[in-house]
């Protein structure tokens, strides 16, 4: 069932025009690095915040609110550039072991930053300079950073044990 | 240089025992990649949330002066990782890039980029209010943006075009 989805999703027409074209799975990965550069950058900024380790100086609230924005942008340019990739050749990407744990990892990555939202978040204004913030958000903060760094490395893993251009 | 001594010395390096143990090591050069992709992210997000603010866009209830303390150093710090881990990857598989016209075109933006930044940074270390003091600075600072942005886009997608390109 799931290997018939895989399959029939490869051979739409948008994905086999990425699969034979010679331009379009380069620029498409082009768009793909340019959006997830910026999901990370623009996380490692509230969570370089929350460890305590930059923008001491502006509460958690103020620089969350600053960079959501480029994060959520980006990240919709990611997911649909990232979908289109798979798409190309979903039947070897669905059995990559690095693109399963990239995937896993982005979910983990997501409940994190939900539990942070929904159950940390409360009281964030008032973490304020030079206090640090909560024990609880220092450990939010570290754990989507080294996540976001595992999900770079099993992105760039997935292209050498895939027959692509590195 | 010539292209037949650039193509020697792509061969002499290519055979040293520093590219040999590179390209021998499976696991180096994704790691490097990664390395080289996270410093890429610090420098591009960081460039993009000043441009924003010279834009307008992006944190108006902050001065320009207190958005580029925070993210100049994001921009400057990463390049030494950068350019180790760039010729890494350079020693790994000389010709790939040396001879490659579009590694040789990212070079070239880096320098405009690296330009432009400092045309935003350097007014700001004499005058903290320097593009907010007329209308017409703050044209010049929108035009810095307005530069900045596609330009650090190039860079990436010239990066991503090297593994596709091949070597003159």
């Amino acid at each position: 069932m799931f290997e018939q989805f895989l399959q029939a999703l490869q051979d739409t027409s948008v994905a086999t025009a990425i699969r034979e074209g010679e331009t379009l799975f380069p620029w498409i990965e082009c768009v793909h690095v340019l959006a997830l550069t910026l999901v990370i950058g623009s996380i490692a900024i509230v969570d370089l915040r929350l460890v305590g380790l930059a923008s001491r100086d502006r509460g958690v609230a103020q620089t969350t609110a600053s960079v959501l924005p480029v994060t959520w942008t980006a990240f919709v340019f990611a997911v649909t550039t990232g979908g289109l990739l798979f798409a190309s050749n979903a039947t070897t990407y669905a059995h990559n072991f690095y693109f399963q744990v990239k995937i896993a990892l982005i979910a983990l990555a997501g409940i994190n930053m939900a539990v942070y939202h929904l159950l940390l978040n409360r009281g964030a204004d008032a973490w304020h300079t030079p206090a640090l913030t909560p024990m609880r958000a220092r450990i939010v903060g570290g754990l989507s950073l080294c996540l976001w760094i595992a999900i770079v490395a099993f992105g760039r893993w997935i292209g050498f044990t895939i027959n692509t251009p590195t | 240089m010539t292209l037949q001594s650039l193509d020697s010395f792509c061969t002499w390096l290519a055979a040293t025992p520093v590219s040999q143990l590179l390209q021998t090591i499976g696991w180096i050069i994704p790691a490097v990649q990664t390395v080289h992709i996270l410093a890429v992210a610090a420098v591009v997000t960081s460039a993009l949330m000043i441009d924003l603010r010279l834009l307008g866009i992006r944190g108006r209830e902050q001065p320009v002066a207190a958005i580029a303390r925070r993210f100049l150093p994001f921009i400057w710090w990463p390049l030494p990782v950068l350019l180790a881990t760039g010729a890494l990857l350079i020693i790994a598989e000389p010709a790939r890039a040396l001879e490659n016209p579009v590694f040789i075109l990212k070079m070239g933006l880096l320098l405009a980029a690296a330009g432009i930044t400092l045309a935003c940074q350097i007014p700001l270390q004499r005058d903290e209010a320097f593009w907010e003091l007329s209308v017409a600075r703050k044209r010049a600072a929108q035009l810095i943006a307005c530069a900045s942005i596609p330009l650090w886009v190039a860079i990436i997608c010239a990066g991503r075009w090297i593994a596709y390109v091949q070597g003159t």
